[in-house]
């Protein structure tokens, strides 16, 4: 990596006893779309809004394009732009004016039309904000976060509480930023999101960085193996599914049984002629190729979005 | 010099924001309105009286701004709304300074149309002092509206906010003579509402619309609420919150203090040389021994 655009070095940020960001490293370099996964809570919003000059960080060093968010005041702002996690807009301005409005604060102005066209938001350009759906609130905020065309862009949960035809239209303006070679910090709890459009990911819990790389990096963390997800009519006897063949690893999670297998197929015989052994049932079966879901799964033993 | 393009920015756009909002046309318009309709029931044919309602209408009016922009900076900051204007190089300044001067332009119609009404509908005697009335609300309604910014500062919910101007609003509305004469006031409370910021305003429209008062005249009303102005809106600027969640710390509220300085000066200074109260009781009595006030004063009635 060459000179990195974002540098975040031992970061720590509390709220009164909460400990939200515990010691937090990484950097990115220009171009890169980074992403911070991680479950609610993980400490990721208080991440990116130091590095948005939002808050202030208790410790640590921060520098986004050489400056430092805290302290370098409009030059700063000049050069990024950022999707706020919880934000809104008065109900009554329309569309097209919201756009006007922001780009008007800024020294370099995106063409507000083009935005507009590029973000499907053509039709909706005299609506007022309180008449748009979710997903179109969502592309207007990411249009807004365009408006200076900034050289970094944190996009703070972009899709989240957008249903899933909503999130694949993210996804694709996304895909267009990363074509264009914007730096993007992006945070999220969805594994699909992160996999499909981060270079590196950061797995962040409890306010600390567990595991860093590309997500194929990050997948071959967990050996290859493939997830098991069974479903059984009675509990099991403990340990038994841990000494069936091919299994490197298994817990329970809310009565649903999840094994790591390095050899399924043999692993999914085992499990069958075990349960006929104890007269007991299968409900049901699932398999998953690896993903970056196992890899949380390992590092901290509990699913990502519990 | 950014700031002041993006003070007018925001100014237009509040302005455009307010313009579609039914509840700003029935407070800031009708409202005002409806109290002159009611003034006219009130008065009949008293022409004497009606440069000194236009003068508590006026204050009235000004006064207003301290309710609306108090309400809508929490609102906006309630609903994450602030927050995002955080994020593009517009500091607190702008922000505040847009909502003082939105609001003043939305009340300068309002004015106006009082003026006329009370000229041409209600026959007042003569125009009063136009220059002197136009500074007096300039200056008033930035007052106000400072004071208004400093309640939503220290403010942290909508109801908390509704609570704290209510009680304000009280005192500047009665202590002000703006809606029942000072003069008819026992001693110790007319001279309690020398303390208060809504009597200069009150006291100096007063004397604009009645006696055609000049700017020169009215020189300590404004002089009290430009020093008001200044010191309200230098607080309000340091106790600003963009986050709905940056609590404010008790010592901070101190500050809101240092807000009353100038008008616990002035009111020091006018309980102990001062002329401002027996200028009230002889104005007040002057019009009861008109033709028409002595049979009837309003108060009387």
């Amino acid at each position: 990596m060459g000179e990195p655009i974002i540098q975040v070095d031992d970061l720590y940020k509390s709220y009164g006893a909460v400990e939200a960001v515990r010691g937090v490293s990484f950097a990115v370099a220009e171009g890169e779309v980074f992403g911070l996964l991680g479950p609610n809570g993980a400490g990721k919003t208080s991440c990116v809004e130091i590095l948005e000059g939002l808050r202030t960080p208790d410790r640590g060093k921060v520098r986004v394009c050489g400056l430092d968010p805290e302290t370098s005041g409009d030059q700063f702002k000049e050069k990024i732009g950022a999707v706020l996690q919880s934000t809104a807009l008065p109900d009554k301005l329309r569309v097209k004016e919201a756009i006007e409005l922001f780009a008007k604060f800024y020294r370099k102005r995106a063409n507000t039309d083009e935005l507009l066209r590029r973000f499907q938001l053509d039709e909706k350009r005299d609506a007022f904000y309180s008449h748009l759906s979710g997903g179109q609130k969502q592309r207007l905020a990411l249009a807004m976060a365009l408006v200076n065309d900034p050289e970094v862009v944190f996009l703070d949960e972009p899709t989240a509480g957008l249903d899933p035809q909503v999130r694949r239209e993210i996804y694709d303006i996304i895909e267009e930023l990363k074509r264009g070679k914007k730096t993007v910090l992006l945070t999220t709890h969805y594994i699909e999101e992160a996999e499909r459009l981060c270079d590196r990911v950061a797995i962040v819990d409890h306010g600390r960085v567990i595991a860093e790389g590309t997500p194929r990096e990050l997948k071959q963390k967990s050996a290859g193996t493939t997830r098991i997800e069974v479903r059984l009519a009675r509990p099991l006897s403990d340990g038994m599914l841990g000494r069936l063949d091919g299994v490197a690893s298994s817990r329970e999670f809310e009565g649903m049984y999840v094994l790591h297998s390095a050899r399924p197929p043999q692993t999914i015989v085992a499990l069958v002629k075990q349960l006929e052994a104890e007269n007991n049932e299968l409900q049901s079966l699932e398999m998953f190729s690896p993903s970056l879901e196992d890899v949380f799964i390992e590092l901290t033993g509990r699913r990502l979005r519990e | 010099m950014n700031a002041l393009k993006h003070t007018w920015t925001l100014t237009k756009i509040r302005i455009r924001l307010a313009m579609r909002n039914r509840a700003f046309f029935f407070f800031s318009l009708a409202m005002p309105l409806i109290f002159l309709v009611g003034a006219v029931v009130f008065f009949g044919r008293h022409t004497e009286w009606v440069g000194y309602i236009l003068g508590a209408m006026l204050t009235t009016t000004v006064m207003g701004s301290f309710w609306g922009l108090s309400v809508q900076l929490v609102t906006f900051r309630e609903q994450g709304i602030l927050r995002r204007f955080r994020l593009p190089p517009v500091g607190a300044g702008p922000m505040l300074a847009s909502s003082i001067l939105s609001n003043y332009f939305m009340a300068l119609p309002v004015v106006v149309i009082e003026i006329l009404v009370c000229r041409w509908v209600l026959h007042m005697q003569s125009w009063g002092n136009l220059w002197a009335i136009f500074v007096l609300v300039t200056i008033g309604s930035a007052t106000f509206s400072s004071l208004g910014l400093i309640v939503a500062s220290v403010t942290n919910t909508m109801q908390e906010t509704q609570m704290i101007n209510n009680l304000i609003w009280m005192a500047f509305l009665f202590l002000s003579g703006a809606t029942i004469p000072l003069a008819i006031f026992p001693q110790w409370m007319q001279r309690v509402a020398l303390f208060i910021p809504a009597q200069y305003l009150a006291t100096g429209l007063e004397s604009a619309a009645t006696k055609a008062s000049t700017p020169y005249e009215v020189l300590e009303d404004f002089l009290a609420l430009a020093l008001g102005f200044w010191v309200a809106f230098e607080v309000s600027r340091q106790l600003f919150r963009w986050e709905p969640e940056a609590k404010l710390p008790r010592r901070a509220k101190l500050w809101v203090l240092a807000a009353l300085v100038p008008f616990l000066l002035f009111g020091t200074w006018e309980s102990v040389w001062g002329t401002r109260l027996n200028r009230v009781n002889t104005n007040y009595q002057t019009l009861r021994m008109t033709p028409s006030g002595a049979r009837q004063s309003p108060a009387d009635k």
